[in-house]
């Protein structure tokens, strides 16, 4: 059983306890434990089960790498699923619980996959549960997802407590990693004056060496250390954090970085993790290495973990993690943890060394302490049902004879050493192999490369494939000593020969339940290329990322094609390094700075008369004034009904509103629109139509002339700032040697539509300028003043009423509107919303951009004929319009729509004829594009684009329910419902 | 994440500030022209691994418009001008010739 040792631990406080508990069972431990150290300290080796076969598993690692300790954290709204315990600091009150187990981590029923794992090789799932297909979706995958899976994801009606930021960072240099080769690395750019930024994942700088030891400059490794860390922060113009991992590396030198501030001081003030947005002009990796485990039957029970692992547990944390260890290694730094154990008093049996010939100074030093070293061994397999009771030992070069048996608690594995090439990668970094460390390091002939075309990236130390301390050092120009060590023999399984048998539960990847036989699987299935066969198996996905299974797979794999390990080469490093959590990518971006709102300036006003908001791009529009015990629905009627009575108010502040002024405007306002604007007269309006070269339909509203050279374009509420893009795209890029200049004078004006027959009395009563019919006849526009604010009355109708739409100053369009209220309260004002508007404007069968058109939709499709100018040689989207697809006889145009029974037509649906298409759908000759119930007219009306639609006028076509049977009978008509003649807004 | 100098300011502009425009140079084809000239205007761009020319925006700025002449592969950022040009200048097109030997400044039609 894993225990707390009497004595040591580098990074612990046995003064402090503190308090947790695990599946809800009270535990102990120590300031600076690991979640991970104190589980073991309290003798708790289990602490999860397999993703797919649900066997039990241990703790395998120290760090990141740790697949198989993935708990869940805290409750409530601070849960937060699938924590690894060896990157979580332990702190008192923390609670965590084990995951994928049902109904106990103990007694878990979902353990059947492990006795039927036989029959659930790679890609078992997609070959059994094809067929029927319709039982996919309700029966394998509800099933496959409750029994496999990792965390559960936080309750929806969970919100996240916790505030997080981003951190925008500019560094001349950017150290990633704070072990010896980065603090080297750091205080060598920090005095050569530059902006350094060091980070480090962990709580603690110096990374392994404080463990492994050695001398660096003549001092001890760990007083070395200390005064390189007191150097470092002496100077000024270097920056250092811990907790804080490099994920990413992007283009042109930029970083993500993650840190974690108060995840180890919970009920701290500010943000629990920070996001680091830096652009540095120099990456340095220093990043390490991870430890390989290896291939051999029973690999995963709670027991085995890696050499360096258990280390790290007895030198930092004083935790023995079992009584008897057995050290299985293809190399001499494992001889380190027998080493370490047997100074801590702890029992060794043996290692077991796959090598013939055993004789580095580790080796002779473990010997020379009593330690016995069996040579050419390896393990047949290990034993034990919920933790390791004793390991079989053969012949590394057999086939697996069991030699004999040798009781032990634990394995500590070592298969060599993988330099953590991840953020020299993300960015395009290539990689060689190293035959003789068997790894992939970086080819520093092929760095990523920058704006400048030369490497921006480089990597130090252990991450560059220096794995021993006098090597790590070197790389970066210092000097150090450790032991000599001699070279590894590459192990991809234990034994050579092992047999089926074996091999079927000799895992590859703990976190996806990889064993090396389904990776054979998927070579002989064909699955040849290294990203196939990942798929395929599920290799090193999910957050091990390539960490620990990945060499051993790809040499498995180029082992079963036949080819050398490189020409299997491997898979993506993708970004991030460990996961991040969503906060941290969120940011501030969340609730009310999620997205800002744009206000019009009687925004106030609407939301105190009980506005029900719609929004409508960046900004909030009240879809309908809903008074008291009035439903919504009841609301837009009264609305529609006033304003065609009485008078109605609309704030139309948000309408795009673009002054395009010079000597070349009108030429220019001629290419832009699909009719004539040079040829408007001043004082008048022109309502115009804008597509894009393709010929689509992009935007529509009313154009003023303002003076010889000064026109104003209306654009729709979501379109001003596109619109003001697109012109001056054309301005800045192909036109550039005309005259004209672009404003966006959207937010300088509030803008209110007077609406109705008594809209003319209102402003009369007002005062102040004279709009009589004579003097501002429909389509005209004129300045003046209202009750003493100065405005530009247009005499424009978007609802077939009598009509003006006011201009005013946007710091005086309150006073305004107020005003109006209070003269129209004679002519029964009301203020109406967006609905109401948009029923208005079906009524009477006009357009609306993203309605009616949805960027395959020309002019033409919706009869607007009349506005597309003939007269002209250019405009954009004309020789578009003259494609062969565009000038179809058979493209849906616009027709009205009346149900036979005078029912709403369902938004979108689909008119039907007979026969079927190439995929068994009922052929369709049109749709829906606006549906409305109108309150004028007392029934339903709809525009829709329908095959040969115009010329089929008075017909009774079918459109469909969504149910996909019922039949709705309807009449194409003509799309003006309302006052044909135009009579009514031309008052 | 591309950083790219603005030729107007000579202020580096991160990509997170900028609106690609894609292809730079492509020549307008209007009413009077031939399908085949006007299919290759509205639809058919280049895709190289390697040099290419870009127009990009500086949208959440100054609003202008720009050219990059830049690497796909190595990204290697060859040099930023005016999009007010029919033709990349020649000081780019020099560099980039010294860089890419046996690459030549392929006018569009």
């Amino acid at each position: 059983m894993s225990t707390r040792l009497a004595t040591g631990g580098r990074l612990i406080d046995r003064s402090q306890t503190q308090n947790f508990s695990f599946n809800g069972k009270r535990m102990e431990g120590h300031a600076g434990d690991t979640l991970a150290s104190a589980l073991l300290a309290n003798g708790q080796t289990l602490v999860g089960r397999s993703f797919k076969y649900h066997r039990p598993r241990g703790i395998v690692a120290s760090g990141v790498e740790e697949p198989n300790a993935l708990v869940g954290l805290g409750k409530g709204h601070s849960f937060e699923p699938n924590q690894r315990a060896t990157t979580t600091e332990l702190f008192d009150g923390l609670t965590a619980e084990s995951q994928n187990h049902w109904p106990s981590l103990e007694a878990d029923i979902g353990v059947v996959n492990s006795a039927l794992s036989r029959f659930l090789p790679a890609g078992f799932y997609y070959k059994t549960f094809m067929y029927p297909r319709p039982f996919w979706k309700h029966v394998y995958e509800p099933f496959i997802r409750q029994s496999a899976g990792l965390g559960k994801a936080p309750k929806s009606t969970a919100r996240d407590p916790d505030t997080y930021e981003h951190f925008y960072v500019h560094s001349d240099v950017l150290v990633i990693g704070g072990g010896i080769a980065g603090l080297l690395a750091a205080k060598k750019a920090g005095s050569e004056g530059k902006d350094v930024l060091l980070l480090e994942q962990t709580a603690h700088w110096g990374g392994r060496t404080p463990v492994d030891g050695g001398e660096i400059a003549g001092q001890d490794a760990g007083v070395a250390i200390d005064s390189l860390i007191a150097e470092l922060e002496a100077m000024p113009n270097v920056q250092m954090r811990t907790r804080c991992m490099g994920a990413g590396v992007y283009d042109h030198g930029y970083v993500l970085a993650y840190e974690r501030l108060t995840d180890h001081v919970p009920k701290s003030d500010g943000p629990r993790h920070r996001l680091w947005r830096i652009r540095t002009g120099e990456v340095i990796t220093a990043t390490g290495a991870l430890e390989r485990p290896l291939s051999f039957s029973g690999n995963d029970l709670p027991g085995v973990m890696l050499a360096s692992a258990v280390r790290d547990y007895v030198v930092n944390y004083a935790v023995s993690p079992g009584a008897r260890t057995v050290v299985v290694t293809n190399n001499d730094d494992a001889y380190r943890t027998a080493i370490a154990l047997v100074e801590a008093g702890e029992k060794v049996p043996a290692v077991l060394d796959a090598r013939k010939d055993v004789n580095g100074a580790l080796p002779e030093k473990a010997r020379a302490m009593g330690i016995r070293v069996l040579t050419n061994t390896g393990i047949a397999k290990v034993k034990g049902l919920r933790s390791v009771v004793s390991v079989d030992i053969c012949d590394q070069d057999g086939s697996g004879d069991v030699r004999t048996g040798i009781p032990c608690e634990v394995v500590a594995m070592s298969g060599g050493w993988s330099p953590v090439v991840h953020l020299w990668s993300h960015c395009g970094g290539k990689l060689t192999w190293d035959d003789a460390q068997a790894c992939f390091r970086p080819n520093p002939e092929r760095a990523p490369t920058g704006d400048t075309g030369l490497g921006f990236v480089s990597v130090v130390g252990a991450a560059n494939g220096n794995l021993t301390l006098d090597a790590c050092v070197a790389d970066v120009g210092g000097k150090a000593m450790s032991p000599a060590e001699k070279p590894l023999e590459p192990v991809w399984i234990m034994p050579a020969k092992a047999k089926g048998k074996h091999r079927r539960k000799a895992w590859l990847d703990y976190q996806n339940d990889v064993k090396a036989s389904d990776v054979a699987l998927a070579a002989r299935e064909g699955f040849e290329s290294v990203e196939h066969a990942k798929r395929y198996t599920t290799l090193g996905m999910a957050t091990d990322q390539g960490k620990l299974s990945n060499i051993n797979g790809l040499a498995l794999l180029s082992d079963a094609l036949g080819q050398p390990i490189p020409q299997t080469g491997t898979t993506t490093f993708r970004p991030p390094y460990t996961p991040i959590s969503m906060g941290a990518i969120a940011g501030e971006a969340r609730g009310e700075l999620f997205q800002p709102i744009r206000e019009t300036p009687m925004h106030a006003w609407h939301d105190a008369n009980r506005a029900d908001w719609e929004p409508v791009g960046h900004w909030r529009r009240p879809y309908a004034y809903v008074r008291k015990g009035e439903s919504v629905e009841k609301a837009v009627r009264r609305e529609v009904n006033n304003t065609r009575e009485n008078l109605g108010l609309l704030d139309a502040s948000t309408l795009g509103k673009l002054i395009v002024k010079g000597p070349d405007a009108g030429k220019f306002l001629d290419m832009m629109y699909t009719n004539m604007m040079s040829t408007l007269k001043v004082g008048r309006c022109r309502y115009g139509l804008m597509c894009s070269e393709n010929g689509f339909l992009s935007d529509d509203g009313v154009v003023a002339r303002i003076d010889d050279d000064t026109w104003l374009c209306h654009t729709t509420s979501g379109g001003a700032d596109r619109i003001h893009a697109h012109m001056e795209e054309w301005l800045q890029t192909e036109w550039w040697d005309w005259k004209v200049w672009v404003v966006n004078a959207t937010e300088q004006y509030g803008q209110i539509a007077v609406v109705g027959p008594n809209a003319r009395k209102v402003l009369e009563k007002l005062g102040g300028m004279d709009v009589s019919k004579e003097a501002l006849p429909f389509m005209a526009w004129a300045d003046g003043h209202l009750t003493g604010i100065p405005v530009r009355a247009y005499r424009i109708s978007f609802s077939g009423e009598l009509s003006y739409e006011i201009a005013v100053p946007a710091n005086r369009a309150l006073e305004l509107w107020d005003a109006l209220h209070k003269a129209g309260e004679a002519f029964g004002a009301m203020p109406y919303g967006t609905e109401c508007l948009h029923i208005m404007r079906a009524e009477k069968g006009f357009i609306m951009i993203g309605d009616e058109t949805d960027g395959t939709v020309i002019p033409q499709d919706l009869g607007l004929h009349w506005a597309i100018s003939k007269k002209k040689d250019d405009f954009l989207g004309k020789r578009a319009q003259q494609r062969i697809d565009m000038v179809r006889e058979d493209r849906w145009q616009l027709v009205g729509l009346e149900t036979l029974d005078g029912s709403v037509l369902p938004d979108g649906a689909y008119a039907v004829t007979d026969g079927t298409n190439a995929n068994g759908q009922r052929n369709m000759i049109g749709r829906v594009t606006s549906t409305y119930y109108s309150p004028t007219l007392d029934r339903g009306i709809a525009m829709g684009l329908v095959e040969h639609g115009p010329s089929r006028m008075g017909e009774v076509i079918t459109f469909m329910r969504d149910d996909g049977v019922t039949e709705i009978k309807t009449r194409m008509v003509d799309p003006v419902f309302y006052d044909k003649e135009g009579a009514k807004q031309d008052v | 994440m591309l950083t790219l100098k603005c030729p107007y300011t000579g202020i580096m502009l991160d990509e997170s500030e900028l609106e690609a425009g894609g292809e730079a140079h492509l020549k307008r084809y209007g009413p009077e022209s031939s399908d085949d000239d006007f299919e290759s205007y509205l639809f058919m761009r280049k895709n190289p691994k390697g040099v290419h020319f870009e127009r990009w925006r500086h949208a959440y700025g100054s609003g202008k418009w720009f050219h990059v002449a830049r690497c796909t592969q190595t990204l290697e950022v060859f040099g930023t001008y005016p999009a007010q040009t029919l033709k990349p200048p020649q000081e780019i097109l020099d560099i980039i010739a010294e860089k890419r030997p046996g690459w030549s400044w392929d006018m569009p039609s």
